[in-house]
């Protein structure tokens, strides 16, 4: 069900990734300033940008919770911000070893995007500790919602704000992350995008799906051995949907969608 | 709904004038920092960009420990399941709380920023109140409206103390980024409102997203 | 192309080997689930199964 679509999304992912690598090491031309080392931005980019949209994603996926009261959506969300988070990582590791390659030191706070995004991410760190404090599973998923969609809405808000601030600091001189581009830049900038971004929503789907699955199975479970109990008292079946349900449960739409 | 919300305003208030328990903290805490910061920083007195961070960061450490106290009546005494179970909007808690905390760091500044310019800011700060003092109003609106929320979040969790300040200093970053900007040219010598429109418009902008996003989200906080 | 090796090309080398790494990891972790659910749907295969008592 979440998992639908998984086969031609990931042969989807290995193809745009394989094109992006051929068109980062074989087509887009070295960078005059840089060098070599421009290339890390190839893949430092994607994953911000991809991060930051799942970021907003999780938001907007958390207001369908709410709205709904449907918990899948919430699920949905938490695997976003998961993702995000792990790519978060990845940002802000390959965007220091870019500054320490380009320039020589292993930060750069002239680098909006960077910056930003690491005020993100001790942000959205907070997100796993709040979630997993909560028992009951509808506060867990109402508060983590309330989470996302505050987050969310603040992610292009801190942006901007960063931006401003570096350009009072750093009046900007030579634009790394976007201004022009040369054309075979662009385009592979704009292949290696979407393989990251095909390469999260197959991810997203994954893991997804395996959440989704475990959760069937504690219910499996918890109906299987209220059903054996029962048994064993010399009592009638249990009755459809009487499963102990002491576990966070998803509802699951009668015909899912996959997103 | 409003009279809802003053009614709870007034209750919080009175309860914070006989107990004395967050204002004063708040007070405390800012000079208590201001004397660590002149040893740490090994400064006799500040200007600029120095001054206007010590300002900003203190202000908003202060906040942290009033939004772990907002909700700590509440708690403490049970009187949250009262309150849900009264016929009034969940909107009127929020309105209530919002504008208590706005109150306590109006409160707050009326200590500490003289108290800052008694202790560390060498220019003084002469002609540049009014506009210090603009920006400060308009970044307490978002510090308020902000602080309300994160509370109201963090109230029922086994975590609370932590995530308070891990969940609001990095929401409240671009509070410190316009404030501080604002403020720097401010407490400079000579002093100057350089650039201060802009930076107040984007906290205008930053105070209205998040209101609008915690009146919209904080029902379903407070649901149980 | 200079030696890659030494200089940029190590940096880059790097950068793209976090990547590769992140991804490998998360595949890792995703795969114990599967395990897990896979062990568990074993069992409670068994407790199906199980003749009544």
């Amino acid at each position: 069900m979440y998992g639908s679509g998984l086969r031609p999304l990931s042969i989807a992912t290995a193809v745009a990734t394989a094109a992006a690598a051929v068109l980062i090491f074989f087509y887009a031309p070295i960078e005059a300033d840089q060098g070599f080392s421009q290339k890390i931005f190839y893949v430092h980019v994607p994953m911000a940008i991809v991060a930051l949209l799942g970021f907003v994603a999780a938001g907007l996926m958390a207001i369908k919770h709410l709205r709904s009261r449907d918990r899948s959506w919430d699920l949905r969300s938490y695997v976003a911000i998961h993702l995000s988070i792990i790519l978060g990582v990845g940002v802000l590791v390959t965007g220091s070893i870019w500054a320490k390659a380009s320039w020589g030191h292993w930060w750069r706070w002239e680098e909006p995007v960077l910056v930003s995004f690491l005020i993100v991410f001790l942000l959205y760190c907070v997100y796993f500790p709040l979630r997993f404090s909560i028992e009951d599973p509808d506060r867990q998923a109402r508060y983590s919602s309330v989470f996302a969609i505050t987050a969310g809405a603040f992610v292009p808000l801190n942006f901007v704000a960063v931006r401003l601030a570096e350009q009072v600091l750093h009046p900007r001189v030579f634009s790394q992350t976007g201004g022009d581009l040369p054309g075979e830049m662009f385009l592979t900038l704009m292949v290696s995008l979407l393989a990251m971004a095909l390469l999260f929503v197959t991810l997203w789907k994954l893991e997804l799906s395996a959440k989704h699955a475990a959760q069937q199975l504690k219910r499996l479970r918890a109906r299987l051995e209220l059903q054996s109990e029962r048994r064993a008292e010399g009592r009638g079946p249990v009755p459809a949907g009487a499963g102990a349900d002491g576990g966070a449960v998803a509802t699951v739409p009668a015909h899912p969608t996959s997103a | 709904m409003t009279r809802a919300a003053a009614v709870i305003l007034r209750k919080d208030l009175r309860i914070e004038l006989r107990t004395r328990e967050s204002v004063p903290a708040m007070a405390l805490f800012a000079v208590t920092v201001y004397v660590l910061l002149h040893f740490g920083l090994d400064r006799d007195t500040l200007d600029g960009d120095l001054a206007s961070g010590v300002l900003w960061v203190t202000l908003l450490l202060a906040t942290v420990l009033a939004v772990n106290r907002l909700f700590a009546n509440e708690r403490e005494d049970g009187a949250l399941d009262g309150l849900l179970l009264a016929p009034i909007d969940r909107t009127a808690l929020y309105l209530a709380k919002a504008a208590a905390l706005f109150l306590y760091l109006v409160l707050l500044e009326l200590v500490a920023v003289p108290a800052f310019a008694l202790l560390l800011l060498s220019p003084g700060l002469g002609g540049a109140l009014p506009e210090l003092l603009a920006v400060l109003l308009v970044a307490d609106l978002g510090l308020a409206a902000i602080g309300a929320l994160v509370a109201a979040l963090a109230a029922e969790t086994r975590v609370r103390e932590l995530v308070v300040p891990l969940f609001l200093l990095p929401l409240l970053v671009p509070v410190v980024i316009a404030g501080a900007s604002a403020t720097e040219p401010l407490l400079a010598a000579p002093q100057e409102a350089e650039g201060l429109g802009g930076w107040l418009a984007f906290l205008a902008l930053y105070d209205t997203v998040f209101v609008l996003v915690s009146l919209a989200v904080f029902d379903f906080l407070l649901e149980d | 192309m200079p030696d890659p090796v030494s200089g940029a090309g190590a940096y880059v080398a790097a950068a793209y080997i976090v990547f590769v790494t992140l991804i490998v990891v998360y595949v890792a972790i995703i795969g114990t689930k599967v395990a897990r659910i896979e062990r568990e749907l074993e069992s409670l295969a068994r407790l199906v199964e199980e003749p009544e008592p």
